[in-house]
């Protein structure tokens, strides 16, 4: 028997027709992300997650991505394409569609690395480093994590001590995206003597290059999320580095975490791309999967299930797209994004979930990506503020009472 | 040196096509039309040229408004400017008007040293607007090129047959089509599809081109549509199971469909 089709003309995740909120180079932008991740980064998906996204093939994937545009694409110069922030959230759904670690380089490059050198670097630093990672020939990681802390970073012990005019660090990074496969690391280290400048306490960026003596990156094996993306762990032991190697132009934990905001607001859309793809999966499976001598989709509680996804899913889109226009027009403010991300990822995971339960046993292998989806989402719950962090954000910013410690 | 990549706007083929009832024309409403891929080899070749030297990239397009689209396609990916010729008159041309109403254009684009084709429309798939183009033009014309490179006037080609690959060299201008064997066409670059919209397109009329419109268009086709059918239903299929005879009922059944 061949079943009903869907109501024609509309797309079938995008009953609201949001769509239409979109000018003609984002959507371009869009379909190009979109055409880029079926040709050159679904097929190989399976196996970057079954034996995890080696050195080799995530530089082939950052140089393919920097020649379409996409890292640091939202910002200015240096050979960056300067397109405005609602079409960088559509570029991360579309990556995130294929695979969260394929998002997660890209972020990671763009808005926490290329983002911390043009907003917080010397001249001659941008010149260095960002026409190259703009190209995807060079890549960056940003060091912020470590062991003992995560959710609150001021607690940091990596230490940054001065040594004639040279610095010298010490100290463990831990959960670095890009990190063993970096050509250059942005490291976040406290000052350790106030007579070393800008008084007590003051934390600083610092860029160091691959290959700098005591500078070594370890990667992160055995992860059950994520794997389509390379987790490291930096450690720094006595690396010393010229007094040109700090990043001039913040001097407290504000650098870092501005450079957070600009990522999780793609992670905003990019999570919704996940669930797309796990919905698209199982309206499609639905559809053509037999129970009980019917359509799996012909039974309510299947679209019940169906009807409730894409209403979240379309509620995010709405929430991100109002956050991209606010961010076009300059005036976003950290805790709007707090609640972009807390809703987005937390309904992306819970759809990836409810999809695989559609699929059935076929949704934990890896012919479908549910499961792959869902077990990557727990990550992206806990990176870039957990959470619960993002609900304190919140918390606060309806009370005003700080409940962090 | 100036090259023109010939592109057409068709119907997204995995879309369902349909006839208009009325003429038997392709119809376009309701259906998403794109750029024929394999045009995009054919722009991919032109820039790759014009990467390795000083050449300047035209598009050029015949047909309704929608293939305005083909061009900025073409123009997201690196062409220089755009040439979209459109009439009403135009609706129905079959490919001997199709190859004179481009050959006029490409007259008045002027200075042609390379006209770049796909190696057919993903559409219409006939292939053989550029070899009546070649004709109208006085051209030398290469088909089923997999390879070429440009060179002191030169263009030297290896054309790809079924049982050999032949060198074929002609003198610029000249018309190569290229096979969807001949490279990996490039995405559009963001910066790409924000420069495009600020790239040049001329518009061009059956009038700007001094051609006849009684000339062109369905009731001048050298041929015509009759009838249309739709290609009947995939059909299930048949399941034989094996009871000691399926090897012997396969060939039957190759043999019933005359394949052995
Ligand atoms: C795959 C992956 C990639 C990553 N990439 C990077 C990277 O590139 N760069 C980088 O710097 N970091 C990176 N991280 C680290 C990430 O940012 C941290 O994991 C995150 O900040 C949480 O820190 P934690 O893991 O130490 O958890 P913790 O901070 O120990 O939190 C544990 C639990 O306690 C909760 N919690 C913490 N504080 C509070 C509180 N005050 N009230 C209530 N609950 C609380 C948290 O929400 C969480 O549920 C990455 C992590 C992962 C998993």
């Amino acid at each position: 028997m061949t079943a009903a089709q869907p109501t024609a003309g509309v797309s079938p995740l995008d009953l609201l027709g949001v769509d239409h909120l979109l000018g003609e180079d984002e959507r371009d932008i869009q379909d190009t992300v979109r055409r880029f991740v079926d040709d050159r980064v679904r097929p190989h998906l399976a196996d970057w997650y079954e034996s995890g996204l080696d050195g080799g093939a995530a530089r082939e994937l950052a140089r393919e991505a920097g020649a379409l545009g996409l890292m640091g694409m939202h910002l200015d110069g240096y050979g960056c394409a300067g397109t405005n922030a609602v079409s960088y959230g559509l570029a991360c759904m579309e990556l995130e569609a294929g695979d969260s670690g394929v998002r997660s380089l890209v972020s990671v490059q763009g808005s926490l690395a290329m983002y911390a050198i043009r907003t917080f670097g010397s001249e001659e630093q941008k010149q260095r480093w960002l026409p190259g990672m703009a190209e995807g020939s060079l890549i960056g990681c940003f060091g912020l994590t470590e062991p003992d802390f995560g959710s609150n970073p001021a607690g940091m012990r990596t230490r940054a001590r001065r040594d004639g005019d040279d610095w010298v660090l010490d100290g463990t990074k831990m959960w670095i995206t890009n990190g063993s496969i970096a050509d250059v690391a942005v490291v976040w280290a406290r000052i350790e003597d106030p007579a070393d400048g800008d008084g007590q306490g003051a934390v600083r960026g610092f860029l160091v290059p691959a290959g700098t003596p005591g500078f070594t990156a370890g990667e992160v094996t055995r992860k059950l999320s994520l794997r389509a993306s390379v987790t490291s762990e930096l450690v720094l032991d006595g690396v010393r580095l010229p007094a040109d190697a700090v990043l001039p132009e913040v001097a407290s934990l504000r650098g870092p975490l501005s450079c957070l905001n600009e990522a999780r607001f793609g992670i905003t859309f990019g999570a919704l791309g996940a669930a797309r793809d796990c919905l698209h999966t199982a309206v499609d499976y639905a559809r053509s999967r037999e129970v009980f001598d019917r359509p799996l989709a012909s039974f309510q509680l299947t679209q019940a299930k169906l009807a409730d996804m894409t209403l979240e899913l379309q509620k995010g889109f709405l929430l991100a797209m109002h956050l991209g226009r606010l961010k076009d027009a300059g005036d976003v403010e950290p805790r709007q994004v707090s609640l972009g991300k807390l809703n987005n990822v937390r309904e992306a995971l819970d759809i990836a979930r409810e999809c695989r339960t559609i699929l059935g046993a076929s949704g934990i292998t890896l012919e479908y990506p549910a499961l792959r989806h869902a077990n990557n989402l727990e990550s992206v719950l806990t990176y870039e503020g957990t959470s619960e962090v993002h609900q304190l954000v919140v918390g606060q910013a309806l009370t005003g009472e700080s409940a962090f410690t | 040196m100036k090259i023109v990549a010939l592109v057409k706007h068709v119907p997204d083929a995995t879309a369902e096509r349909t006839f208009d009832d009325a003429d038997h024309t392709t119809d376009r409403t309701g259906v998403d039309g794109l750029l024929s891929e394999l045009d995009e080899y054919a722009i991919e070749s032109a820039l790759t040229v014009a990467d390795g030297g000083d050449a300047e990239v035209v598009a050029l397009t015949m047909g309704p408004s929608g293939a305005a689209d083909a061009i900025k396609k073409a123009l997201q990916m690196g062409a220089d400017s755009g040439v979209h010729i459109s009439d009403d008159a135009l609706h129905g041309s079959d490919a001997p008007a199709t190859a004179r109403v481009l050959a006029a254009a490409l007259r008045r684009i002027g200075d042609v040293d390379l006209v770049l084709t796909g190696m057919a429309s993903t559409d219409g798939g006939m292939s053989v607007v550029p070899a009546m183009l070649a004709e109208h033009l006085d051209l030398a014309h290469v088909g089923f090129v997999g390879e070429f490179s440009v060179d002191d006037g030169t263009v030297r080609c290896r054309r790809d047959g079924d049982t050999a690959s032949e060198s074929v060299e002609a003198a610029l201008p000249a018309i190569v089509s290229v096979t969807d064997q001949i490279n990996e066409p490039r995405y559009p670059s963001f910066k790409g599809i924000m420069a495009a919209k600020k790239k040049p397109v001329e518009t061009l009329s059956l009038a700007d081109l001094d051609i006849d419109p009684s000339t062109v268009g369905l009731a001048a086709a050298t041929s015509v549509v009759d009838e249309v059918t739709k290609r009947p239903e995939r059909t299930q299929g048949e399941i034989v199971t094996d009871e000691g005879d399926g090897g012997t009922r396969l060939v039957e059944y190759l043999a019933a469909q005359k394949f052995v």
